[in-house]
C-alpha cells in the first residue's frame, strides 16, 4: 500500500488532529502511537493533552503557552503544526512501541451474553464455533473512547461480524462484551449501548480509585478466553 | 463551615475547569458549561480560578448558610435573593449565617455560578473537582445535589467583610452578545458538505432542542448534506465540535462530551464563543459565522488580557 501525506486540520481554536488516513488497521494505529509516544516523551511547552484514536492522533494544547514559545509563527496553531511535520518526518526510524498482551476471561452464559444466540443463528453457527472463532484472534486496543476506560477492539472475524442492535438497551451491566461490526469491546462501567452482547467478563476495567483508573491503553493486544472451560 | 441544601434544584453540580489529560481513555473533561463565568466567579472573590463552583440551572437551589460568608454569582440572571431580599450577579456578597440564598426567576441565560470566598472543601478526583455523571465519580459524591445535602466550605467571614463598592463590568457577561452569531472555525468535513448546504449553514437559524443538555446540543433546522455519504472511523472530538448526525441535523458537543465520534465534523466553536453558547437554552436560536484559527486564537487572547486586567483592577483595590 502506498502511504499517503498525513492530513492536519484543526480540530477548533486549542486542537489539531494529524489523520493518516480514514481506516482501521494496525499500521495505521502504530504510527498514531509512534506520533503520541513523541509528543509524550518530549512535550512542548502548552501541551495539554494527546488523544490517540484508530487513524489519527489529536493534540490540544494551551494557545496561549504555545504562542509565547513560538514568535516566529503567526498562530499556535501553525506551531504545533510545524512540531508535528518536523516529528512525522523523522517517524521512520523510530524504535516500534512495544505492545502488552492481554488475556480476559469471559462467561458467555446466555445469561450474561443475551444476543449470543441470535448471532449464532442468523450466522448458522453452533455455539462452539462461534467461541471458537472469537477466541482464537489476538485484538488490537485501537483507542478508548464512548466511556471511561472503553476499549474499541479489532477486527472481529467476518463469519462472525455483526451489526449493532437497531434499538440500543437502555442499561448494559459493567463487564459486558460486545460486539458491532467488525469491532469488540467491553463495558466499563453500566451504560446505555448498542452493541450486540455476548458474554461478560469478571475483570474490572474501571478502577477510579486507582491513579491510573483505566485497564486498557491504546495499542494493547487482548485474548479472550472462555472462563467456564 | 458548611451550607444546608433546603431544595436541590433541577441540576446543580459542583465543577471546575475541567479534567484535562485523561480523554486518551475515554475520560471526558466535564467542567463548567460557562468557563467564563466559572473563572469571574472565582476572581470576584480572590480565589484562584480553579476553585469548584457550584453549577447551576432553572430551577435553581435554595441554600441555607451556617455559617457567616462571602459569596458571588456570576452567569445567567435567575434574580438572586437572600432571605427574599433582592441581589445582585457580578460582585462580592456576604452571607450571614442563618440566612438563605435563592432565585426568584429565570431573566435571561441558563447557567448560573457560586463561588464562596476561600472555596469550597470538594475532594479532587484525578485533578479536578468537577462532577462526572456518567462514571458518578468527581464533584459531590459524583452527582448533582439533593434535599438535604451538607455542603462544606473554607472560610468563615466576619459579618462586614467583603461588601463590595463595585459591580462587574457587564461587558465581561456571556449574555451581553447573546444575539450575535455563533463563530466556529470549518472542520474537516465542511468542505464535503453541498454547496447548498453550505449556504444553509451560514445563513439560516437553528434552534435549540428540548433534548439538549451537558452533553450535548441538538439543533433543529434545514437539513444538511454532504456531497458524498461519508463512513469515518471514530476520532477525538471536542467541546465545541459541531457534527453533522445521519438525519441532516446538527449537534454540537458541550462540556460533557464524548471523548470521540464519528460523525462528520462541520466545524467547532472557537474557545471565545462558548462560553456565550453555554447560556444558549431550549429554543433559543443560533446563527453561525466562520472564522480563521488565526482570529479565534486572537480572539482568545484578548479575552485572557482583560480577565488579568480585571484580576490587577481587583487586587488594588485589595480584593
Amino acid at each position: 500500500m502506498k502511504k499517503s501525506e498525513p492530513r492536519i486540520f484543526p480540530l477548533g481554536d486549542n486542537a489539531l488532529t494529524v489523520s493518516f488516513g480514514n481506516e482501521i488497521s494496525p499500521e495505521l494505529n502504530r504510527e498514531v502511537l509512534d506520533l503520541a509516544d513523541h509528543f509524550a516523551k518530549k512535550p512542548f511547552p502548552g501541551l495539554i493533552e494527546l488523544v490517540p484514536c484508530y487513524s489519527s492522533l489529536t493534540v490540544f494544547y494551551d494557545i496561549g503557552l504555545v504562542r509565547k514559545n513560538s514568535f516566529e509563527f503567526s498562530s499556535a496553531f501553525d506551531a504545533v503544526r510545524k512540531k508535528a511535520e518536523k516529528a512525522l518526518e523523522n517517524m521512520e526510524n523510530k524504535k516500534p512501541t512495544p505492545n502488552r498482551l492481554l488475556e480476559i476471561p469471559v462467561s458467555f452464559d446466555p445469561g450474561v451474553g443475551p444476543d449470543l444466540e441470535d448471532i449464532t443463528r442468523k450466522k448458522n453457527l453452533s455455539t462452539g464455533e462461534f467461541l471458537k472463532i472469537f477466541t482464537s484472534n489476538t485484538y488490537r486496543v485501537y483507542m478508548l473512547g464512548f466511556l471511561p476506560g472503553f476499549a474499541y477492539m479489532g477486527e472481529v472475524d467476518p463469519r462472525i461480524a455483526f451489526p449493532r442492535k437497531k434499538t440500543p438497551r437502555k442499561r448494559v451491566p459493567a463487564g459486558s462484551v460486545g460486539i458491532a461490526g467488525s469491532q469488540t469491546g467491553i463495558y466499563p462501567i453500566e451504560s446505555p449501548g448498542g452493541w450486540q452482547i455476548i458474554g461478560r467478563t469478571e475483570i474490572k476495567l474501571f478502577s477510579p480509585e486507582k491513579e491510573d483508573p483505566t485497564f486498557f491503553q491504546c495499542g494493547d493486544l487482548v485474548k479472550f478466553y472462555d472462563s467456564n472451560r | 463551615m458548611s451550607l444546608t441544601v433546603t431544595k436541590a434544584g433541577v441540576l446543580t453540580t459542583f465543577q471546575d475547569l475541567g479534567r484535562a489529560g485523561f480523554a486518551a481513555q475515554g475520560i471526558n473533561p466535564n467542567g463548567a458549561m460557562d468557563v467564563l463565568s466559572a473563572r469571574l466567579v472565582n476572581i470576584l472573590l480572590g480565589n484562584p480560578e480553579n476553585r469548584a463552583v457550584l453549577e447551576m440551572h432553572f430551577p435553581a437551589p435554595e441554600l441555607k448558610f451556617n455559617q457567616n460568608a462571602l459569596i458571588a454569582i456570576e452567569g445567567a440572571d435567575f434574580s438572586p435573593s437572600l432571605d427574599g431580599a433582592a441581589i445582585s450577579n457580578g460582585r462580592p456578597i456576604p452571607v450571614k449565617s442563618g440566612q438563605i440564598l435563592g432565585f426568584k426567576k429565570k431573566l435571561r441565560g441558563n447557567r448560573c455560578y457560586l463561588a464562596i470566598k476561600g472555596g469550597f472543601k470538594i475532594e479532587k478526583w484525578l485533578e479536578s473537582a468537577s462532577t462526572n455523571l456518567r462514571a458518578g465519580i468527581g464533584g459531590f459524591k459524583g452527582r448533582a445535589l439533593r434535599n438535604g445535602d451538607l455542603i462544606v466550605f473554607g472560610r468563615e467571614c466576619a459579618e462586614e467583610s467583603g461588601a463590595a463598592t463595585f459591580f462587574l463590568s457587564p461587558f465581561f457577561s456571556p449574555l451581553l452578545f447573546q444575539n450575535e452569531k455563533i463563530r466556529i472555525i470549518p472542520g474537516p468535513e465542511f468542505e464535503e458538505l453541498t454547496a447548498l448546504s453550505e449556504s444553509l449553514f451560514l445563513k439560516e437559524e437553528f434552534t435549540v432542542g428540548l433534548e439538549s443538555d451537558r452533553m450535548g446540543y441538538r439543533l433543529s433546522g434545514p437539513g444538511l448534506f454532504l456531497l458524498d455519504e461519508l463512513e469515518l472511523v471514530s476520532a477525538a472530538a471536542a467541546f465545541g465540535t459541531v457534527q453533522l448526525l445521519p438525519d441532516g441535523q446538527l449537534i454540537i458537543l458541550m462540556a460533557d462530551h464524548q471523548t470521540t465520534g464519528g460523525y462528520p465534523r462541520i466545524g467547532n466553536v472557537i474557545s471565545a464563543d462558548l462560553p456565550r453558547l453555554a447560556q444558549f437554552g431550549p429554543k433559543d436560536r443560533i446563527k453561525f459565522e466562520t472564522v480563521s484559527v488565526q482570529e479565534a486564537e486572537n480572539l482568545k487572547i484578548k479575552m485572557e488580557s482583560d480577565l488579568n486586567l480585571l484580576k490587577f483592577g481587583l487586587r488594588e483595590r485589595g480584593f
